[in-house]
This record gives C-alpha cells, structure tokens and sequence, in this order.
C-alpha cells in the first residue's frame, strides 16, 4: 500500500490531464461550489469581518510569542505527563515515531487525519520499518485503499464519485457494489472498528495546541479522532509547531471560524481536547501520550517579516474552495501535500522553489483566497513576493526561500533591463517606441504559451505620445481658428 | 533530540522580527450574548437537531420513564450506566428485570474491550452543561464514566439540566473555570451524533462513532 511518488516539478502535464478530465472537473466543481453557499450560510448574522480581524490577532499574537509559548506548552504538557519530542525535518518526526513504536513493540498503528504525517510520508516510512500504518478518517481510508494522496485538505477523496469509491471498497474490502453510502460507510466502521480494538499505537493531529493549560485540541465530525487518541494503549500526537495558542479562550474564535470556514457547519461533532495521559483511576485512555513538535522549514518562514503571516494558516481549506484554479483542475494536479492557494505560499518553503517553481505563478490573483482567509493571510501578495523570489538575482540576498532566482533567464533578464533603462531615458524610449510602430510587421504571430490562447499584440502604427502630439497641433490650429 | 529542540528554538529566538506589531484581541464578536435561558434552550435543541441530534424535554422526575420508553422503542437490548454517579444510582433504583439489563464500566478497558465494542447497544450519560450557540454538550469523562463510554455504543443519551445551558463556549470555559482550575485528561464538546460527508458530500451518520445522539433535557 504505497502511493506513487509525484514528480512536483511536472505541474503543466498534470494541470492539463486533469482539466481534460471531464470527472475530475464536474467532481471538484459540484463540492467547491456546494462549499461555497454552506459557508456563506453559516457565517450569516457574524460581524464577519471582525470576527476574522480577532483570528488573526489570536494567531498572530501566539506568533510574536512563538518560542515562549512552545517551551509553556512543553512544560505543561509534561507536568501533565505527556511526552514532548521536538523534530528539526520530516525525516527526524518519522524516525521518532518510529522508536516509540519500536520500543512498544507496535505493530499496528491506527491514525486520525493529520496533514503534517501527509507533509512527511510517516506511512511509507512505517510501513518501511515493518509497522502497519492504517489510516481511519473515511476519506483518508478511501483515499489509502486507492493508493493516492489526498485530493483535499478537509475532504481526501473529494476526487472521487460513489461509483467510484463503491468499484474500489468492492475490489479491495469485499463489499458489495452499492450506492448507498449508508452501506459504504457502515461497512468501513465494521471494518475499522475491529482495527481500532486491535492497533497498538493511535496517531492523530492536533487543530490546536494551547500553551496556557498544555491541551491538545482536534476537531473532528467522524470519531475517529476520538478513537484514535482514546482506544489504543498509546497516542503519539503530531503538530507542525506553528499550531500553538497562548490562551484556552483563544480557541473559541479560531474554533468558530474554522468549521464555518471549512465546511460550512456551526460547530464539528466533536471538539476533542486532551490533557493528559490516562490517570491512575481512570479505566479507559491510552497510558502513554506522546507530543512531536515539528519544523520542517517552519522556523525558516518565521524569520522573515512577510512571509511569516503564512504561519497564521488553521488549515480549513476554504482558499481551495473559493479558488478558480483549484476548482477547475483538483487537489492532485499541484503535486503537493497541500494544493490550492495555502499550498501555492507554503510549499516552496517546505520544497524548496526549485520543484515548486511554477505553483506560485498558477494562479489569477483574483484575490478570493484572500479575502476568504479566516485569519487574513494576504495570500495574493504572497503569491507575488514568491513570484518575485523566483526570479530575482542578487537584490533580495540572502533570501529565506530556498531556490531563489530559479526561473531567472538571462534573455528575459536583458529584455527586462533593456525595458528599465528604455523606461529611464526620455528619449531612448521615444525612439525604441517609434521603432516598434516601424517594424511592427516583424511582430511574430506566435509567441510560446502566450499565443497558445491569445493572439499576438501587434504594436500601433503611431505611439500616444506621436497620436497626442498630432491632436495638440489639430486643436490649436482649431483654437487658432475660432479665435479668428 | 535535545540539539533539534536547542535549534529550533534559537531560530525563532534569533529571527524573530523587531517590533512584531500585535493587534489587540477583543473577543466581544463571540461573548456578548443577551439569550434569556428559555432563548437559550430553543436555540440549543434548534442547533443540535440540525445535525441530527434528538432531545427531548422531559420532568427532571420522569426522565427514567422517558429513557425506559425510548429504549423500547429503538429497540436496544443493554444500557451501559454509571454505577456510582447520582443518576446512575437512581436509574439502577428504580430498574426492574423486565427491562433491558443494566451494564456497569466498572473495570478497566483492557479487560474487556472487545465486549464493550461488540456488545454494548448504549449507554446514557450526564454531561457538565451545554452551549446554545453551537449546540453543543460539555462533557468530561471521569472514572466512574471513562471516555469510551460516550464513543463505543451506537447510541448515547445524555442527561442535561436545563438550567445548565450557557450561550457560548467563551462564556462556558470562563463560568467553570477551565483555564484557572486546570484541564481534566479529556475535555469534549458533543454536538449531534457522529458523521461523515466524505463520500460525494453525502451526510451518513454513525461512521464511528454513535449513530444516535438522545439528549433529556431534564425541566
């Protein structure tokens, strides 16, 4: 059960299967813009937009207090009695998880949905060191069946259809061909639920960390969440360290936006906030309670001033939602853990730009995502410093992204300095102007991807300035005239 | 893993930009509330009944009737119930054999966790309150009812006193006290019975969790 590598780097070929996939399209089409009207359903009678200023400042006041909050958060949690792990990479998280399931002797681990295990392929890695690695949340389980990746943050299979889903749990589980999902996913329960009993380790993510009491929250509507940290005799939790709180209160405005952002829905099922291990007295809970905190180029975003508002994100997915791109060619064709808008401003510093090169750049800048964001992160000026960062030279050194200038050309960067200094001479540009009305039989009709849906531009035969000039000399000559 | 918590934590130390301006945090847009408490019940039962909650109103003396009536009527064959919490002992009190038979989680899960997943038909549990605005029960799982309890059985009734029903979250955490007295091991919100819409967008309940979610609300 291994999904196939992805190439990252091969954007263009993906974007075009997939928007010659007429399934795919309709699929993403009909959730994107059901998700759409839930959401703005579920925000009516808000002051919205103060309610998305106090997201922003809840996170953004965890950020200034970034390290100060992770060592609270440190020292109560194990205070509490849980075990606080820190992991420098994806690889670092992975290797820990894995001893503490070795030292177990675990052979069977249960996980609740987490993007940050998603972010570091643990399963692969898991299953590599000889320890079953199931996934439990629907989708996320539907989703492993098919040995993909999720196709969504908040909605994995979103991808596919029940026909779709019924073929697949058929082919894999035994169940019969049916469109009753009331069937489908009682026979995933029936065949969770067995496993639930049995695994040895639950893996979960965490929504929210609050350093002032040491709590884990997760918001959930399945139960899986709350199995997966409850059932097994051991919960290893695994957060990006960007998910940190300073108050308990703080979660309550970060809560609301979330769900409603999401998916649309007033509150989840379940709002699950762990504390603790199990205590002496108590009959059920896991007896060990393990934290990975993880960087993975986070600490990296933190250091520069714009970028770090990436670090505010919750996570709900509704810049995917909301966005032309994603909804036109899907969650797979970016490649990325996380696709759509979020993916687009964080992946190139978790990759590196030079396999994330052309995400930036996929994109309108029509500016939903923003304007949508729970936590306003500007994601379109984002986008554009990224854009910047991807082919600038040596004026931004030292840059914090990594493969920076990657796309720089240097027949673009010529035509680009020739344009500046074109723009900076009066007369250069007079001249270099005139010169193109001139030749501007020599404009070729193709022009690369530009021509591939647009014509040409053909330069004018005169310039403004020639056309304003020609017009002064007619109206004072007409001025002239009625004068006389 | 010492040197990775060392490192990441002198990143942040030394790149930390200067002068990070902090907007202040207001939290009015989710405090200020003026439900009165028969508002505030309309709106919890209106809340939770659009997931799929069920309640019902009863006499805080007729909630065992109530809960005899709606067993036989979901036609569930066992109840798991506190043998030591105050509704527990009253329930067990007013019992008789002809009903279905009473189930204690009087030991620890390990003993007898393939029982509990495979036998049990529902358990009934109080709860610390509710919120109105989300429509959501407060519970925290103790000894005498552990965290199971309202997560394995495919039907969970909770007992909620209507007097214990606060307008937001906010308001809820601050009134008990959550922050200053310190967190229990589990903390939940409960807002209707478990679902998932992670095929096609289509809403099916009881994925994992409960099927049914009955709340009494007791007047």
């Amino acid at each position: 059960m291994s999904a196939q590598p992805i190439q990252v780097r091969e954007f263009h070929p993906r974007v075009q299967a997939a928007l010659n996939n007429p399934q795919i399209r309709s699929n993403f089409r009909r959730a994107m813009d059901g998700l759409m009207t839930k959401r703005t359903a579920a925000f009516a009678g808000w002051d919205l937009e103060t309610l998305r200023e106090l997201g922003a400042a809840v996170r953004l006041r965890a950020l200034s207090r970034l390290p100060e909050l992770l060592e609270q958060l440190e020292a109560n949690l194990v205070q509490q009695g849980v075990q606080v792990h820190w992991a420098e990479t994806g690889e670092q998280a992975c290797e820990i998880i894995r001893d503490i399931c070795q030292a177990r002797g675990a052979k069977s681990v249960i996980k609740g949905k987490s993007m940050v295990t998603e972010e570091m392929e643990l399963n692969h890695y898991l299953e590599a060191a000889g320890i079953e690695a199931l996934e439990s949340d629907l989708g996320e389980y539907i989703v492993q069946l098919a040995e993909e990746t999720p196709s969504h943050i908040i909605m994995p299979a979103i991808h596919k259809n029940t026909d779709e889903i019924s073929e697949l749990m058929h082919e894999k589980t035994g169940t019969r061909r049916s469109h009753d999902v009331d069937y489908l996913t009682a026979s995933a329960r029936q065949q969770l639920r067995e496993k639930f009993m049995r695994a040895d380790v639950g893996i979960s993510g965490v929504n929210f960390a609050v350093a002032e009491t040491g709590t884990l929250c997760l918001v959930e509507n399945e139960g899986n969440g709350r199995l997966t940290t409850t059932a097994p005799p051991c919960h290893i939790a695994v957060t990006g360290i960007e998910k940190v709180v300073e108050k308990l209160e703080d979660v309550t405005p970060l809560l609301a936006l979330l769900t409603r952002s999401a998916t649309g829905q007033h509150i989840t099922t379940y709002f699950n906030m762990i504390s603790s291990p199990r205590k002496a007295a108590e009959k059920d809970g896991p007896e060990a309670v393990h934290l990975v905190l993880v960087d993975s180029g986070r600490s990296n975003i933190y250091q520069d001033q714009e970028l770090l508002d990436t670090l505010r994100c919750i996570r709900c997915g509704a810049c995917m939602n909301h966005c032309p791109v994603y909804t036109r060619v899907g969650g797979h064709a970016y490649g990325t853990t996380y696709p759509g808008p979020i993916g687009k401003i964080l992946m190139p510093h978790l990759l590196g730009l030079e396999d994330t090169r052309d995400l930036p750049s996929a994109s309108t800048l029509c500016g939903a995502c923003g304007e949508v964001c729970p936590v306003k992160i500007p994601i379109p000026k984002l986008l554009q410093r990224l854009r910047k960062e991807a082919v600038d030279g040596d004026s931004l050194q030292p840059s914090r992204v990594a493969g920076h200038g990657i796309k720089r050309r240097w027949l673009e960067s010529l035509v680009w300095s020739g344009w500046t200094r074109m723009h900076a001479s009066p007369g250069l540009y007079r001249f270099a102007g005139r010169m193109m009305g001139r030749l501007r039989g020599l404009m070729p009709s193709k022009l690369g991807a530009w021509t591939r849906y647009r014509s040409a531009p053909k330069p004018a035969a005169k310039t403004l300035h020639q056309l304003m000039q020609e017009r002064s000399v007619k109206s004072q000559a007409v001025k002239q005239e009625s004068k006389g | 893993m010492n040197q990775a918590r060392q490192n990441i934590l002198k990143r942040l130390r030394d790149g930390r930009q200067q002068g990070f301006a902090v907007p202040t945090s207001d939290f009015a847009v989710v405090r200020e509330r003026n439900w009165t408490a028969a508002e505030k019940l309309d709106l919890f039962q209106q809340k939770i009944e659009s997931v799929h909650g069920e309640v019902h109103r009863v006499a805080a003396e007729r909630w065992i009737q109530e809960l005899i009536r709606l067993l036989a009527e979901k036609k569930l064959g066992n109840l798991l119930v506190s043998d030591i919490k105050a509704h527990g002992l009253e329930l067990r009190e007013q019992w008789h054999e002809s009903l279905p038979p009473l189930l204690a989680y009087d030991r620890k899960i390990e003993s007898w966790k393939e029982q509990l997943f495979t036998q049990v038909d529902a358990a009934v549990t109080g709860c610390r309150g509710a919120i109105a605005e989300t429509g959501s029960l407060i519970l925290w799982p103790d000894e005498d009812e552990p965290r199971l309890m309202s997560l394995v059985p495919p039907v969970h009734f909770v007992l909620l006193q209507a007097d214990q029903i606060y307008s937001t979250f906010i308001e809820a955490m601050a009134e008990q006290g959550w922050a200053t007295q310190g967190m229990p091991t589990n903390a939940l919100l409960i807002s209707g019975p478990s679902k998932t819409a992670d095929i096609e967008q289509t809403l099916a309940y009881g994925v994992h969790g409960p099927k049914e979610l009955v709340v009494l609300v007791l007047e």
